[in-house]
């Protein structure tokens, strides 16, 4: 049996009034579910390099394992804070062309940190590994 | 079309309003839902440092020795505390369970509670592993 939180004529034009349907409800629980572990292993590995030089940065998320734990965190999260500030704009912006270009610019900078934080990561591995340094 | 719009009745003055355990929990992790987002623009650029070398990530290290930088961080980690049992909170919601007014009170003031304590345990687990000499686990492997 197939579950769907739908009702009979939403499923037939699988949109809501958003025209998007629950996709960005779903998509926010999603995530948050994915960053409950994520979150803490992050204030865990936090607490062991904060304050510290960048070699023990690059040794503590430059190992492989961690490396995909920090980039799944970063992409989740980011994608978590992109749908939330999202509604936020949606809630306070009542002027139609300054929403849309508001959450334009929030979604550009989304994208943006997660290639930034991607790239910087998969560098530690590179660093930890080659010693390009 | 316009005028239509601004007639439409305004909800709720906040103003007007005494503040109730669940109003300012609600505005509590919205406020902190963006001081995270401000966060991870930090996370990204400070992730970004690291690979650039020392005189980009000097300038970090210094910030979050000073007083400022500090409270900061902290006030960060409870906000990300916060907003994560009260996520969890809004999760059981989605799911249809703690609608009951005494739950809703009771939840939000646990809530209040965990995340303070999360807080406080974080930072002693940072302070106990931000010297070399410590054999906790987080540092084991790292210590240069």
């Amino acid at each position: 049996m197939t579950f769907s939180t739908k009702g009979p004529v939403g499923r037939a034009k699988g949109l809501g009034s958003a025209h998007e349907g629950t996709t960005h409800w779903w998509l926010q629980r999603v995530t948050a579910v994915a960053l409950l572990p994520l979150t803490l292993w992050f204030v865990i590995s936090i607490a062991a390099v904060a304050g510290k030089e960048r070699e023990v940065v690059i040794s503590w998320f430059g190992d492989p394992l961690s490396a995909i734990a920090l980039s799944t965190l970063m992409v989740a999260g980011i994608y978590h804070a992109v749908l939330g500030i999202q509604v936020v704009i949606e809630d306070y912006v009542s002027c139609e062309w300054r929403k849309l270009l508001f959450i334009w610019i929030v979604r550009f900078l989304g994208f943006f940190l997660s290639a930034l934080a991607v790239v910087s990561t998969l560098v530690m591995v590179l660093i930890r590994f080659m010693g390009t340094d | 079309m316009v005028s239509y719009v601004k007639k439409r009745p305004l909800s709720p003055h906040l103003q007007i309003y005494k503040p109730q355990i669940t109003s300012v929990l609600s505005i509590t992790h919205r406020m902190t839902g963006i001081a995270l987002a401000l966060g991870f623009v930090g996370i990204a650029f400070w992730l970004f440092a690291v690979i650039l070398g020392d005189e980009y990530y000097h300038p970090f290290l210094y910030f979050f020795s000073t007083s400022i930088g500090k409270l900061a961080l902290i006030g960060w980690t409870w906000a990300l505390f916060y907003h994560m049992c009260n996520g969890v909170r809004h999760l059981a919601w989605d799911a249809g369970y703690g609608f009951a007014l005494k739950t809703v009170t009771w939840s939000g003031w646990l809530v209040v509670a965990a995340s303070l304590i999360f807080t406080l345990v974080a930072w002693w687990f940072g302070a106990c592993c931000g010297c070399y000499s410590c054999h906790c686990p987080a540092t084991t492997g790292v210590t240069p």
